[in-house]
């Protein structure tokens, strides 16, 4: 239920790159391991982006795969949740390298 | 859901003052604007180079720019900073309160407390005789590094002293949110269930330490030691646990010695700092005599 904070915290990112200019898409990339919920970050966006150069941009969000590093098999394999064990020898003895992350990847302007 | 969930200006309270939420700030320079991208690597091939900027920024950058900030501002002071995250109800108080009785007079302790309503818990802490601040969230469901600038500003920690943040109880949100800490602290009681780490494996991915609190009720409890300890490793194979009873004592030694040892890298870390400015000033005064 933070969403809101989060999408106050995207709005300032889009805010600062897009400076007087309208925004029509903002191109997120949010990992699969990401601490956030996207339906619940669509609505709060909707809400935060009003009265902004986004207010009428859409959300458009590129869903990037969870890697972790398998002590075990030592190869970074593809993981769908924390929590879920190597999908080659099933260990949990895994290390999160990737799609933990929330970044505003790019802007399409006006 | 809670659609007025979320910190905006004015909700949020610092010990009864009204905390805005967008400080003044300077911004540095960031989010270079270049238009390198072709249409190849556009989502959008055919759209107009001019109109796709380049942003790539964390979308929690904000936060953590403050959080870097608080991070710095510790270190320079050799303040250990500990963030307790968990349920509301297992236990945090009350460890902190015990935690502060025994430590009382060997490490200089405060104490930022998080709560959406009330001053209670850090009324608790000052009945020991440290000192607290209480921030109130409001309609907010976790601490973010802003709130924990605001209150450091207030509290001014003694140099090489311990600060515990008691975050709102929460096991969801506080996860993604740094607020300069050295490491989370995420407290476990033996009254839930032993799954709770594959439940909210964000948590406890993010914590280095697990308290399993309430340990002297373990005979009255079907809870599995084992299995709680087993699911916290499968979410994060690094994570340390200790057993604690804050109320009857058990562990608690090795809870306290494991404060000291993160608290003495604190103190070597400043001293460290110290002295490798003490060694560039040398030189810069060394410098400076040649040109004369």
């Amino acid at each position: 239920m933070h969403e809101m904070s989060l999408a106050e915290g995207l709005i300032q990112v889009v805010e600062e790159a897009a400076g007087a200019r309208t925004v029509r898409t903002v191109r997120l990339e949010i990992g699969r391991l990401a601490a956030v919920e996207l339906s619940a970050l669509r609505f709060a966006f909707e809400v935060v982006r009003q009265g902004t150069v986004a207010q009428d941009a859409a959300l458009d969000v590129v869903a990037l795969p969870g890697q972790a590093w398998c002590m075990k098999c030592c190869q970074t394999v593809t993981v769908e949740a924390r929590g879920d064990g190597c999908p080659r020898c099933g260990s949990h003895q895994l290390q999160v390298t990737g799609g933990d992350e929330m970044r505003v990847k790019e802007l399409e302007l006006a | 859901m809670c659609t007025t969930c979320g910190c905006g200006p004015g909700e949020v309270t610092v010990e009864g003052h009204a905390h805005d939420h967008d400080h003044d700030h300077e911004h540095g320079a960031h989010g270079d604007l270049h238009y390198g991208h072709g249409a190849a690597h556009s989502h959008a091939p055919g759209m107009s180079q001019e109109k796709m900027v380049a942003v790539e920024r964390g979308i929690l950058d904000k936060n953590d720019r403050f959080a870097r900030a608080n991070r710095r501002w510790l270190a320079e002071r050799g303040v250990l900073a500990l963030n307790f995250v968990s349920s509301p109800g297992s236990g945090k108080t009350s460890l902190l309160v015990e935690t502060i009785r025994r430590l009382q007079g060997e490490l200089p302790l405060a104490v930022i407390e998080g709560d959406q309503q009330t001053s209670n818990d850090a009324e608790r802490i000052r009945a020991t005789g440290a000192r607290a601040i209480q921030i109130n969230t409001g309609k907010g469901c976790h601490l973010d590094a802003s709130m924990v600038e605001h209150a450091l500003a207030h509290l001014a920690p003694a140099d090489d002293s311990v600060l515990f943040i008691e975050n709102v109880g929460n096991l969801v949100c506080p996860a993604a949110f740094d607020l300069g800490e050295a490491a989370k602290v995420v407290v476990l009681s033996v009254t839930e269930g032993e799954d709770k780490p594959l439940k909210y494996p964000d948590m406890f991915a993010a914590a280095q330490l697990m308290l399993l609190n309430k340990v002297d009720l373990l005979p009255y409890l079907d809870f599995d030691v084992a299995k709680a300890i087993d699911c916290a490793r499968r979410v994060n194979p690094a994570i340390e646990v200790l057993q604690v009873s804050a109320t009857r004592g058990q562990g608690m030694d090795g809870w306290l010695d494991w404060v000291r040892a993160a608290a003495g890298r604190a103190r070597a870390e400043r001293a460290a700092r110290r002295a490798e400015a003490a060694r560039k000033l040398a030189l810069l005064e060394e410098h400076i005599a040649t040109l004369r």
